[in-house]
């Protein structure tokens, strides 16, 4: 008997409709987030995240009105990142019924930002989001800093340290994302992970990588993570999330089934 | 048909509460409410809460819920849910030591920042994400199956003084109360409306609970 570890579906949503492509065979519009969102509670996601790439502020309420949609009958917990800026921004996905956010680059431009947040609406709310990218060469010891505007701009801030200052401002999970393996479909950086985790008291959800279920098996036993994210496996109907836990399971992963 | 009130005194996002009790309950006249009047009208009272204990107390006080608190949970069927749950021990370490609502004698306390489980990995803080929940008899765990998995946050829990308040525990990785109940007043350190089935299912429990212990 112990807490499960977490696998946690991330959704790209852009102008309402979910990017980079989902195929199942059963949803009958595989582009519409609520229809995802749904068929991944079915098939027993610990959670769901929805990160908005709408490049235009003027589109931001779609993204309400999917939180809205999908929390009248979906009851997990969901998160939203991407554009949160201001408190005011962190409310109204409050109020459209999301349990967290994710804040990511504004946490880079004004830390404080994390603390007044967090002050706020509780710890348990805000999920500190960190690009992080491997800046040591080969010979030298590990050492990743963390990129923002999705990777384009190095900042010169060291990943384990911003992890513990995050935490210290009070971010109450840490969701970090490897830049080196988004996309790549090779597994998560476990150094990175590891290192993250260990670091700070915080759950630590590890992303960027996962090509198959064992990467989601190593970001726990090697990366020590306490929930794996995961896109395109999940989008693509490669595996399901019912599989994702057998497999995690099988390796002696304490999850729910 | 018959209404559940539940308080809204500022503290969380109350959302999530109010969808999963109408989707539990489709009969039932969910409200969301901060005045005593319609807390004492309404047939059974849920009390969410999330943040801080001392905030929490003293939104409870500023606007006179408190009172009113003390009044319903000795007449009708009364839930309190995570920091809900936490606000009716005697007394918090959360915040230099607060004082609570005192509806259960005991202690909230904070998770040790040393623990390690069975396998030496060190445990996190908050304790975030399904753990399992090992019932004791009591009629709102009907149709539950022993040792469900429901969804926790919180880095504090109820340490009540007397073990038969206890209806349920949970590991982390030591024994702690995650439900409590007495006459019609139940509690529960997760959160029923995040944790999908056996969430909802808890919930359309207590909204046609007579308040009976069996």
């Amino acid at each position: 008997m112990s807490l499960a570890k977490r696998i946690i579906p991330c959704l790209d949503v852009d102008n309402g409709r979910v990017v980079k492509g989902v195929q199942f065979v059963d949803i009958r519009d595989a582009g519409d987030p609520v229809e995802v969102a749904r068929r991944y509670d079915r098939e027993g996601a610990d959670e769901i995240t929805f990160l908005d790439i709408t490049a235009t502020s003027g589109n931001r309420d779609t993204i309400i009105h999917v939180v809205e949609q999908v929390a009248d009958e979906v009851f997990i917990p969901l998160t939203v990142g991407g554009g949160i800026r201001e408190l005011d921004d962190i409310r109204r996905m409050l109020n459209a019924g999301a349990d967290k956010v994710g804040i990511n680059s504004a946490a880079v431009f004004r830390p404080e930002f994390v603390r007044e947040a967090a002050e706020k609406f509780g710890s348990q709310c805000i999920v500190v989001a960190i690009d992080a990218k491997k800046v040591s060469k080969e010979s030298e010891p590990d050492r990743w800093e963390i990129f923002t505007h999705g990777g384009r701009e190095l900042t010169g801030i060291d990943a384990v340290e911003w992890a513990i200052k995050m935490v210290d401002y009070g971010a109450g999970e840490i969701l970090l994302t490897s830049m080196d393996r988004d996309g790549t479909k090779i597994g998560f950086d476990l150094a990175l992970t590891r290192a993250i985790s260990d670091a700070v008291i915080v759950p630590v959800i590890a992303s960027g990588g996962v090509g198959n279920l064992d990467h989601l098996a190593d970001g726990v036993i090697e990366g020590k993570a306490d929930a794996v994210l995961a896109a395109s496996i999940f989008h693509f109907a490669e595996y399901t999330i019912e599989q994702a836990k057998k497999k995690m399971q099988d390796r002696g992963i304490e999850v729910r089934l | 048909m018959s209404s559940v009130a539940v308080i809204d005194y500022g503290m969380g996002n109350l959302h999530s509460i109010e969808k999963a009790l109408q989707h539990a309950s489709p009969e039932v006249d969910v409200q969301m409410v901060s005045n005593v009047e319609a807390i004492q009208q309404a047939d059974r009272v849920v009390f969410p809460g999330v943040g801080a204990i001392r905030d929490c107390m003293l939104a409870l006080d500023d606007s006179g819920l408190s009172a009113v608190i003390r009044e319903v949970v000795q007449t009708k069927p009364f839930l309190g849910i995570c920091l809900g749950m936490q606000a009716l021990l005697t007394d918090s370490e959360e915040n230099d030591k607060t004082s609570c609502l005192d509806i259960f004698k005991g202690q909230v306390i904070h998770f040790s920042k040393h623990m390690v489980d069975s396998q030496g990995e060190r445990l996190k803080i908050p304790h975030m994400g399904w753990n399992q929940v090992s019932q004791k008899p009591h009629p709102l765990w009907a149709g539950i199956p022993q040792n469900s998995r429901f969804y926790f946050v919180h880095s504090y829990y109820a340490k009540p003084d007397d073990e038969i308040d206890t209806v349920a525990t949970t590991e982390y990785p030591n024994e702690f109360t995650s439900a409590l109940a007495k006459d019609n007043v139940f509690a529960v350190q997760f959160h029923p409306e995040k944790s999908q089935a056996v969430g909802l299912q808890l919930l359309k429990n207590f909204l046609s609970w007579d308040g009976q212990q069996a």
